[in-house]
C-alpha cells in the first residue's frame, strides 16, 4: 500500500480519492476551501456523450455507464436522470455537421439521432421551434446533482479511511529529482509536512501553481481560468425543459431544468477573464445576454422570475481537452477540464486511480489524446466540443 | 425546537434534517445549504439562514459569530425575465 496525496477537493479529487481507497491505497486529500468550492458546485449539472471526436465520445460513453450505476454503488441519492441533450441547428450546414457527428457517435455506441421539430416540441414543450431546422437528440445524456454526487463520493471515501481535509491549503511540495517526496500544507497557523509516495494535481483552474510547486514550469500545462456564469429562474412545472437544450450557433447558449427544484438554469458562451483567482463576481452583461438567448429558445421564460446568478471557472487548455496523466515519476495531473469535469469525473477518477495504483486500466481513456505534455510538444488536439 | 419544525419554508427543510447532517460531520453552512437547498428558495435565505446558524452553533458548541455566513447571491430580489430583456418580444 502506498500513500497518495490528492490536491484539490472538487469532484475529480474526491472521486479519485474514493477510487484509490477502493484499490486499497492510503489517501490524504487536501482542499483549501470547502469541498466543491472550486468549479464543481458552480456547474450546470449536465452529462453528455455527444462529443465530436473519438476520444471524448468513448470516454463519455463509459462515464455515462458509470453514472447509471453510481447511485447504487455509492448508496446515496445523487439524482442522476437521463433526460437527454438536444442540440438545435439553425441552418443547413449545421444540419450536415450534426449528421456527421451523429454518425461518429453511433459508431461508438452512442444512440444520438436527428429529430424534426415536432418531436423536439414533444420533448421540450416550451421550445420555440420556429428558428430551428433539426435537432441532435441523445436520450441517454442527462444530469445529476453535483452537491449530492460529491458528498456521496466523499462519505464513502471517508468510510474507507480517506483522510479528507478541507480548509487545508497545500503550500509546497518537496522533491528530489523527478520524485515528489512530501506535501507541505497549512494547518491553522502552522505549516506541516507529510511524506507521500505519489501526488495527484486535481486543482483544475489552480493546477499551474501546483505544477510550479513540483518544480515544473508553471505553464507546462497551460491552463487558463475563464469566468462562466449561470442564471436560474424560479421553479417551473416539471417536464417543461428537462433536457439540456442548446443551439450551438447562438453563442453556445443553453437552458436545462434543474433536476432538483425545477428552476431553469440558463448558460451561454459569454465569458470573461477573471480579475483575480477568486473573481466570482456576477456581471450584468451576462444576465441580460443569457436571458435574451433563453427567451428565444423558450419564450414562456419571459414570465418567470430570475432568482439566482452565479459565476465559476472553466479551466481551459488551448485545445479544450483536459490534461490527464503522469508529469513526473510519481506526480500526476487531471486538470483543465474546460467545462466538462463534472460529467467526466466517474470515468477519469477510475482511470487515474488505476494508473497510479496498478499502472494500467480497462477504462477506455486515450492517454495519448489527453497527454499533459502535448502542449509542450506543440501537438494540439482538435478542440473538444464545448458549450456555454 | 421540535425536530419536525420547518426551518426553511421555501424548500421544506426541518430541524431534524439539518441536525442529522451536522451529526454526520457536515458542519459547514455552505455544505448544509447545498445538500438541503436551504437558502436557495425565492426568499434566498432571508428567513432560514439565521435559524440554521443558530442550530449549527448550538449543535457544534461554537458561538454564532465564529460561523461564516454564506454570501448572498444576486439579484437581491427576484426579477422578472421580461423586465431584464426589455419586453422580450423578439
Ligand atoms: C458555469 C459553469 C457550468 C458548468 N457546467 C458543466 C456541466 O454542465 N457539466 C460538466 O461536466 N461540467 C460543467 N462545468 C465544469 C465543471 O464544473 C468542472 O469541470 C469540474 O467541476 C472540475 O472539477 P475539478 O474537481 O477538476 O475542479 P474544482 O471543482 O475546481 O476543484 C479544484 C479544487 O482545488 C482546490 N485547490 C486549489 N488550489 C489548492 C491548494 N493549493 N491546496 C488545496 N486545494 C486547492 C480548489 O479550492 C478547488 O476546490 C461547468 C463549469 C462552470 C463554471
Ligand atoms: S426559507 Fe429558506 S430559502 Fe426561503
Amino acid at each position: 500500500m502506498s500513500k497518495v496525496a490528492i490536491i484539490g477537493g472538487g469532484i475529480i479529487g474526491v472521486a479519485t480519492a474514493y477510487e484509490l481507497a477502493k484499490l486499497g491505497e492510503e489517501v490524504i486529500l487536501f482542499e483549501k476551501n470547502y469541498f466543491g468550492s472550486g468549479s464543481t458546485f458552480r456547474c450546470a449539472t449536465g452529462i453528455r456523450a455527444q462529443f465530436t471526436d473519438e476520444a471524448n465520445i468513448r470516454l463519455m460513453k463509459y462515464s455515462v455507464e458509470r453514472w447509471e450505476r453510481l447511485e447504487e454503488e455509492l448508496g446515496f441519492d445523487i439524482n442522476f436522470k437521463q433526460t437527454g441533450y438536444l442540440f438545435l441547428a439553425t441552418n443547413e450546414e449545421e444540419v450536415e455537421a450534426f449528421k456527421n457527428n451523429i454518425k461518429l457517435q453511433n459508431k461508438f455506441g452512442v444512440p444520438t439521432r436527428l429529430i424534426d421539430m415536432d418531436e423536439a416540441k414533444e420533448i421540450v414543450p416550451i421550445l420555440n421551434t420556429e428558428p430551428f431546422l433539426a435537432g441532435a437528440w441523445n436520450p441517454k445524456d442527462g444530469k445529476a446533482n453535483p452537491f449530492k454526487t460529491l458528498f456521496a463520493y466523499l462519505f464513502r471515501a471517508r468510510e474507507m479511511g480517506v483522510d479528507a481535509r478541507e480548509y487545508t491549503e497545500v503550500v509546497g511540495l518537496e522533491h528530489e529529482g523527478d520524485t515528489v517526496t512530501a506535501v507541505k500544507f497549512r494547518n491553522g497557523g502552522k505549516i506541516e509536512s507529510v511524506k507521500v509516495d505519489a501526488v495527484i494535481n486535481a486543482a483544475n483552474a489552480w493546477a499551474p501553481s501546483i505544477n510550479a510547486m513540483a518544480g515544473l514550469r508553471r505553464d507546462i500545462v497551460p491552463i487558463k481560468p475563464y469566468k462562466h456564469q449561470l442564471v436560474k429562474t424560479e421553479p417551473l412545472e416539471p417536464g417543461q425543459a428537462e433536457p439540456l437544450v442548446c443551439p450551438p450557433s447562438w453563442n453556445d447558449s443553453y437552458i436545462i431544468q434543474d433536476g432538483e427544484d425545477g428552476g431553469i438554469i440558463c448558460g451561454s458562451g459569454i465569458e470573461h477573464e477573471p480579475k483575480h483567482p477568486w473573481d466570482y463576481e456576477p456581471t450584468y452583461d451576462f444576465l441580460v445576454g443569457v436571458l435574451r438567448y433563453a427567451v428565444r429558445i423558450a419564450p414562456p421564460l419571459k414570465h418567470a422570475h430570475v432568482v439566482r446568478q452565479w459565476a465559476g471557472f472553466y479551466a481551459k487548455t488551448p485545445d479544450k481537452n483536459p490534461a490527464i496523466g503522469k508529469l513526473l515519476d510519481n506526480f500526476y495531473i487531471a486538470a483543465g477540464f474546460s467545462g466538462h469535469g463534472f460529467m467526466m469525473a466517474p470515468a477519469v477518477a477510475e482511470a487515474l486511480a488505476d494508473l497510479v495504483s496498478k499502472g494500467h486500466t480497462k477504462v477506455p481513456l486515450d492517454w495519448d489524446w489527453y497527454d499533459p505534455y502535448r502542449f509542450e510538444r506543440g501537438e494540439l488536439r482538435s478542440s473538444a466540443f464545448q458549450i456555454g | 425546537m421540535s425536530g419536525n419544525m420547518i426551518v426553511c419554508r421555501c424548500n421544506d427543510v426541518t430541524v431534524e434534517e439539518i441536525e442529522a447532517l451536522i451529526d454526520e460531520g457536515v458542519t459547514d453552512i455552505e455544505e448544509l445549504k447545498r445538500l438541503l437547498r436551504i437558502g436557495m428558495g425565492p426568499c434566498q435565505g432571508r428567513t432560514c439562514i439565521p435559524l440554521v446558524l443558530s442550530i449549527l452553533a448550538r449543535r457544534t458548541g461554537k458561538s454564532p459569530d465564529e460561523i461564516p455566513v454564506p454570501r448572498a447571491r444576486v439579484p437581491v430580489r427576484p426579477v422578472r425575465v421580461e423586465v431584464l430583456v426589455g419586453g422580450g418580444d423578439e
